[in-house]
């Protein structure tokens, strides 16, 4: 019996040794004087200074600023072949091209894309499948380092460049013909348009390249991943077809320029009198976008949200979240995963959602009161629309169970304060029969608009400063499209990214990897799902995540927020 | 009441957040690693560039203060369990009510000849990293002792600086002394896919300093002499306990204690790493030198401390890593081998990297364990079925509702319910449906966050 019990023990403790990795040898015996020496150098705030990375460094510049791989000639070769194209846009910039612009689009286009390709090529070539993060904290363009400063202020400038000083870019004004960068872009405007072109076409063509070129590294370098591959592949079909062929052709055919999977907020321009007058003026298919656009925001985006979480936007159609994902891959670390930046950009985003609100309300109004007979909605239908949403808005802010549960009562009653608010004043307009809104000429709030928001922040600040602040910035902090897709996915939707069970070890690569700066291991490591506005359903979190830890899904709404920790409350399963 | 907690780890800081949750104590922990706690567990991602220091702390700096949790990068040299006091290296003392020893463990070294050359070393922290980064600057040729789960690590991070690395194994096949033989090949396959110069049944004999007394070489116990400049020695851990040699506190390999986490000592406690259970449950090992056992112990001691009593209940085993680029989990009880009255179910993938072991009991079919290589199960899904002791039939039927995996990977759930079919042809799985399963993914009886 005794002898039994002690066989049974040794049973246990043999079996039981084997799970865990304690090995012992044989016969060496552990040495006494093994405990290591105390550690007292005191490491007060760390800093990881890799020495490495400075002696082999040809990495300055590199996006993949992964050393693991030894550049060879043919990836040096093909960054030369970008570095031709990017040379030749400069010289066709101081006017070599005006003559003959055709050689020098087909060629430099031709490096960026040929020189792009070969290079994310060899980049990934010979390595097996896998997370290719080696290195990012250390190169200089990954890092904030001065590459990425001087990239950062460049892209910067071209942006103020093409919003303000058009003209600079070699734009004809009052008819004149094109010159310098945009005179290069003539011969496919001409092409698809049959009409020169102009910076916003010039600019198009670019941003469909970047995504494409861009994507396709994505792609190449997630290539044992089917959810990213898919996912890009679908934003790189969006882009080429829906942003920028379609709207090109329609205007060759005469119809308005329309992107059909813009829409507004993000497309603040939607309600504006010249777009409306657009539609109206084009028959049938002006009348379908009109009525698809409205759609979209109305009913299409809240019943695939409420499925499938703003991903099915943010990360799969977007051009904006297009180009966050392509071409700012590479800056995504760079997102600031802090308390206070998480505040900050609650504020602002929602800020941004109600001056796109009311400026809108303003546009529309003043639109309607000069044209009381040119529309099949008046003035009064407005009010009336407008009437119903903030009452709703009123409504879910103070009776849906969720809001009111996980809703701060002071940002709550601010809602309601100012949905009452902007309802007043419409009202009040309506009912005096004043020609604005807001006291304010609804066209300094809109030329305010699009400025700020338009131009300031989602150009100039949202991609200038991709390699400092990371690829989201305006995403996160800035588009009201974002916000309204947020809102639904937080209160209203069946998406959550599922952590699975107590497996996480709190590594903090997905927090570190999320672009939208969501601090996702602080979840994860606690057992629970991630229900947050902000996310964009990429999907990079689950895949850096070195456990298995975390998946996106969709599945009952009333289920999403569990904790995942054993009933008796003592450890998490 | 002041807690004081030596150790700020997973173990320390996890009693530290939930002794502030279940009471209004005053809570110090001392801690002369760094003064912040980092994740272990992310040192790799350091070296490799994947992540930052900054980046592998869970919590920001002002939480600590703001949850009233004092923070003292110290050195403890001496408990002095009589007068309930802690002596710390800079000669001053702190006075405690209870004491929680969290101290880890320290990286094993077997008197090797030449294993105290300056770039011989562990991993285990720190210091350790920044020792690593000078040792490995600009060298030729690495070694790396130890198949296990550190000494992979280990592989990777030299892997991500280019350095050409030869791993010694003594043991036949990579870690298997856990692994079953066939998981065990597939890494190994996984480790000579990324060029790694792999040497099974090899063991280190001595290693060879040039006139500088810097590493040259190691020899192995073959005679094989392989030129280095770096040895990294990754053969296993124990706790880290030197420093209670006098305090009267009963240790063994470990420090020990009973069910409640409590050591011989009144209100001295132990948790994580450093300790050693007296009576471990059935089939679990007295020491289990793991990340989520010393979140499990530190939940434990602080409702010992602050509430009742409470009994450290580990439930199902489970475990996972990263092997290069394979992911494994395990669930419930896969061994090296099996044991009497076992049997197994193995499916693995045409493409060599993914696998799928259920391990039973041959009588009933009940089955114990889950072992997973390059997929992903769900963790409380199998923790309810091994809880239950369901048979193999129900978990094939239901294997769908296991599936982790990212959305729109493919399903492999097939493969293994073919071997089924084909070991029992007259008992054939018929498959739920997804939809069927739902609440078993979904609807289970949980506490919805406040
Ligand atoms: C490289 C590596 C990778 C790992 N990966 C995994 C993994 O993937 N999954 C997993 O489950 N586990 C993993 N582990 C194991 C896991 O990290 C440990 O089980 C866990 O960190 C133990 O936590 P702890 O709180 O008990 O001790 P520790 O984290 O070791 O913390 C103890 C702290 O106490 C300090 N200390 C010790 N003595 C004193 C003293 N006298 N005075 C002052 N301070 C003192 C130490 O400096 C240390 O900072 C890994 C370990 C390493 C080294
Ligand atoms: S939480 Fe994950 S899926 Fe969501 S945005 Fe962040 S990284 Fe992407
Ligand atoms: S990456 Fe995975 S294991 Fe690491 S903190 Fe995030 S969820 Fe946890």
């Amino acid at each position: 019996m005794f002898q039994d019990l002690v066989l049974e023990f040794e049973r246990q403790e043999r079996e039981a040794e084997r799970f865990f990795d304690l090995v012992e040898s044989p016969n060496a015996k552990l040495s006494q004087n093994t405990n290591i020496t105390p550690n007292t150098t005191k490491m007060s705030e760390f800093n990881f200074n890799p020495d490495f990375y400075k002696t082999k460094g040809d990495i300055s510049m590199a996006i993949t600023s992964d050393v693991s791989h030894k550049r060879g000639i043919l990836q040096k070769l093909s960054l030369a072949v970008v570095g031709i194209g990017l040379l030749l846009m400069m010289v066709a910039a101081f006017g070599a091209a005006n003559t003959n612009p055709t050689p020098f689009l087909w060629a430099s286009m031709g490096c960026l894309i040929l020189g792009g390709v070969v290079y994310t090529l060899q980049a990934y070539k010979d390595r097996p499948a896998g997370i290719k993060n080696n290195g990012v904290m250390f190169g200089q363009m990954t890092s904030r380092g001065a590459s990425a400063w001087v990239f950062g202020i460049v892209i910067t400038g071209l942006y103020v460049l093409l919003y303000w000083y058009p003209t600079l870019l070699g734009l004809g004004k009052d008819g004149a013909a094109n010159t310098g960068l945009i005179r290069m872009f003539d011969p496919l405007s001409q092409f698809l348009k049959g009409a020169p072109a102009s910076e916003w076409f010039m600019y198009g063509t670019l941003y469909t390249i970047a995504i494409l070129v861009m994507g396709f590294k994505f792609i190449w370098k997630y290539r044992h991943n089917k959810y990213q591959v898919l996912r890009t592949i679908s934003v790189m079909f969006f882009q080429l077809g829906f942003a920028f062929l379609l709207p090109e052709l329609l205007q060759a055919l005469k119809y308005p320029y329309y992107d059909f999977k813009n829409m507004w907020p993000l497309n603040y321009y939607f309600f504006y009198d010249w777009n409306i007058n657009g539609f109206l003026s084009s028959g049938n298919v002006g009348l379908f976008m009109l009525i698809f656009g409205v759609a979209m925001i109305f009913v299409i985006s809240p019943v695939l949200t409420y499925f499938y979480g703003k991903r099915w936007y943010c990360s799969w159609v977007c051009g904006c979240g297009g180009l966050a994902e392509t071409a700012g891959d590479p800056y995504r670390h760079l997102s600031d995963k802090s308390l206070g930046a998480w505040k900050i950009e609650r504020w602002m985003i929602h800020s941004v959602l109600v001056f796109v609100t009311v400026m809108t309300i303003a546009v529309l109004y003043s639109f309607l009161n000069q044209n009381p007979e040119g529309f099949f909605v008046t003035k009064g239908m407005m009010v009336g629309i407008v009437t119903v949403i903030l009452l709703f808005v009123v409504g879910v802010a103070l009776m849906n169970k969720e809001v009111v549960r996980e809703v701060k009562p002071q940002i709550r009653y601010l809602t309601v304060g100012i949905a009452a608010a902007i309802l007043a004043f419409t009202l009040f307009a309506y009912s005096f029969g004043s020609s604005n809104v807001f006291f304010m000429d609804s066209y300094t709030l809109r030329s305010w608009y699009g400025f700020l928001i338009g131009a300031a922040f989602s150009g100039v600040v949202g991609v200038g400063f991709y390699p400092i602040m990371g690829s989201r910035v305006w995403c996160r902090f800035g588009c009201p499209m974002a916000a309204v897709l947020g809102l639904q996915q937080r209160f209203f939707s069946r998406f959550r990214i599922t952590t699975n069970g107590g497996q996480c070890i709190s590594c903090g690569n997905c927090s570190t990897y999320c672009e939208m700066g969501i601090d996702v291991r602080a979840y994860a490591q606690k057992g629970q799902n991630i229900v947050r506005a902000s996310c964009v359903g990429c999907g990079i979190c689950a895949a850096v995540c070195p456990r298995g830890v975390l998946k996106l899904e969709n599945g009952p709404k009333e289920e999403r927020k569990v904790i995942h920790i054993r009933r008796d409350d003592v450890g998490i399963l | 009441m002041h807690i004081v907690i030596i150790g700020n780890g997973i173990s320390g800081i996890t009693a530290a957040r939930y002794i502030r949750k279940l009471s209004d104590s005053q809570i110090t922990v001392i801690s002369a690693e760094t003064k912040y706690f980092y994740s272990r567990t992310a040192l790799m991602y350091i070296y490799m560039g994947h992540m930052t220091y900054e980046n592998t702390k869970p919590y920001e700096n002002w939480f600590w203060e703001k949850n009233r949790i004092d923070l003292l990068q110290e050195y403890v040299t001496q408990v002095d369990t009589e007068n309930k006091k802690v002596h710390l290296q800079n000669g001053k003392n702190i006075a405690y009510d209870k004491l929680i020893l969290a101290t880890g463990s320290a990286s094993n070294k077997f008197g090797w000849k030449g294993q105290d050359l300056p770039q011989v070393q562990g991993l285990y922290n720190m210091q350790d990293l920044v020792k690593m980064e000078k040792n490995t600057n600009n060298i030729q040729h690495a070694v790396v002792v130890g198949g296990g789960l550190i000494g992979i690590e280990m592989v990777e991070m030299l892997q991500s600086r280019r350095i050409p690395t030869t791993l010694l194994v003594r043991e036949k096949s990579f870690w298997d002394i856990v692994l079953p033989p066939e998981e065990s090949e597939i890494i190994n396959r996984q480790i000579r896919k990324h060029h790694v110069d792999l040497q099974l049944e090899t063991e280190l004999d001595e290693i060879l300093a040039d006139e500088g007394g810097n590493v040259r070489a190691v020899t192995t116990k073959d005679g094989k002499e392989i030129p280095c400049q770096f040895v990294g020695l990754t053969v296993g851990v124990h706790p880290n306990i030197g420093f209670l040699k006098d305090s009267g506190i009963e240790t063994q390999k470990g420090i020990l204690v009973d069910e409640y986490l409590q050591t011989n000592v009144p209100d001295v406690y132990a948790i994580g790493d450093c300790a050693q259970l007296r009576n471990p449950p059935a089939g679990r090992r007295p020491i289990e030198a793991v990340w989520y056992i010393g979140r499990m112990q530190g939940k434990t001691v602080a409702h010992t401390i602050c509430k009742q009593k409470t009994l450290y209940q580990p439930r199902i085993w489970f475990n996972s890593a990263k092997f290069m680029d394979i992911e494994y989990q395990t669930y419930g009880t896969v061994l090296n081998s099996l044991r009497e009255g076992e049997a197994q179910l193995y499916w693995e993938h045409t493409d060599g990297e993914k696998c799928i072991k259920i391990v039973y009991e041959k009588d009933k079919q009940k089955v114990i364990g889950f072992n997973l290589l390059g997929i992903r199960f769900r963790h409380h899904v199998c923790e309810e079925w091994l809880h239950e002791g369901r048979n193999l039939q129900y978990v094939l039927q239901h294997l769908r509702a296991a599936n982790f995996d990212p959305e729109i990977y493919d399903q492999h759930e097939d493969g293994i319910i073919a071997v089924y079919n084909q070991q029992f042809p007259n008992k054939q799985i018929e498959v739920k449906s997804k939809k069927s399963l739902w609440n078993m993914i979904f609807k289970r009886k949980v506490q919805v966050q406040n």
